[in-house]
């Protein structure tokens, strides 16, 4: 054991746990970011998880709070009803693209249209995982996957769904906004919104979401180094990284 | 003196840590580790590292720890 001050390490609020996920996943650091946010806030005793189908599906393992196990796209769902039963808990949910923006679209629209006092961390990484890397509504025009060999057709597929900007239109939502976790300087930065949108709910300011731009190495068939840059380069051009939406309450937050 | 540890057997070999390092000092093993990865490793003789925590920052599996 080194001497000196531990700067850095796991947080509070993630299992002890090795993860499932593949090698250079950025789900883990999207993890840790939550687990991190949850340790600072101090609501680790009150937080009640979320969780998705999808890659995530097992997150009730990694981390150390209560967590709960949507049906597919239905976190929103759940959340909501947690929160309106129990609001003197922080409740979250945990979703990926396939879960949020393809069959659960319909939730994650009237929870965020409704100001609901929920926090949604959003993963993107413009591909179907855990099914074997099929196209997503997110997935990028010309982008090949097992579903699209010849890359996304655009006039057969239709166009990527932007998550961040359709919810910034609801009404109910007070803070929206999408980062990504492929530099030290981004990972600071999301996690900054991370706790922007924890402090958003433990506030009472209603709807809040990061959209998090992760890789998928394995389905996008590059090595992780690869698919980091492959997500600054192709990615972010098309899903701008920024705040969508915050309300005058939020930004007046402390 | 500034330094990190680095859960050998907690590492998958992604690399991601390796090229963040500001003194490249975080380098791939040789060996592999009981899950069958190269895992990450510090090669600090000098006494370098500054306990910037840009690896662990990027680390996925948490599997790296800084003393400062």
């Amino acid at each position: 054991m080194p001497e000196g001050e531990v700067v850095f390490a796991r947080p509070a609020a993630l299992e002890d746990t090795p993860t499932h996920y593949c090698p250079g996943c950025t789900h883990g650091i999207i993890h840790r970011l939550i687990g991190e946010v949850i340790d600072e806030l101090g609501i680790r005793e009150i937080t009640v998880g979320i969780a998705p189908v999808g890659c995530a599906v097992l997150a009730y393992h990694y981390f150390n709070f209560d967590t709960v196990e949507a049906a597919h796209g239905r976190a929103p769902a759940v959340a909501t009803g947690i929160k309106r039963v129990s609001p003197e808990n922080v409740v979250f949910t945990y979703q990926g693209d396939g879960d949020l923006a393809a069959i659960g679209t319909a939730e994650i629209v009237h929870a965020a249209n409704r100001g609901e006092n929920i926090t949604v961390v959003f993963v993107n990484n413009a591909v179907f995982g855990m099914t074997g890397g099929q196209m997503a509504p997110t997935t990028l025009p010309g982008q090949v996957t097992t579903s699209t060999p010849t890359g996304r057709d655009v006039k057969v597929d239709g166009y990527p769904v932007k998550v961040a900007e359709i919810l910034a239109q609801t009404t109910g939502a007070a803070y929206i906004a999408r980062r990504t976790v492929t530099q030290p300087k981004y990972v600071r930065s999301c996690k900054k919104a991370i706790k922007t949108a924890f402090k958003t709910q433990l506030a009472g300011l209603g709807f809040a979401l990061v959209e998090v731009l992760s890789t998928c190495s394995t389905n996008w068939g590059m090595s992780p180094m690869e698919a980091l840059r492959w997500l600054d380069e192709n990615m972010i051009p098309y899903y701008p990284l920024g705040d969508y939406k915050v309300i005058d309450e939020v930004k007046a937050l402390p | 003196m500034p330094t990190i540890v680095i859960d050998e057997d907690r590492c998958k070999g992604c690399q991601l840590c390796t090229t963040v390092c500001p003194k490249d000092l975080v380098t791939m093993a040789e060996n592999f580790n009981a899950k069958g990865y190269h895992p990450a490793k510090l090669e600090d003789p000098e006494g370098e590292c500054t306990g910037c925590t840009m690896c662990a920052l990027m680390c996925p599996d948490v599997a790296i720890t800084v003393y400062r």
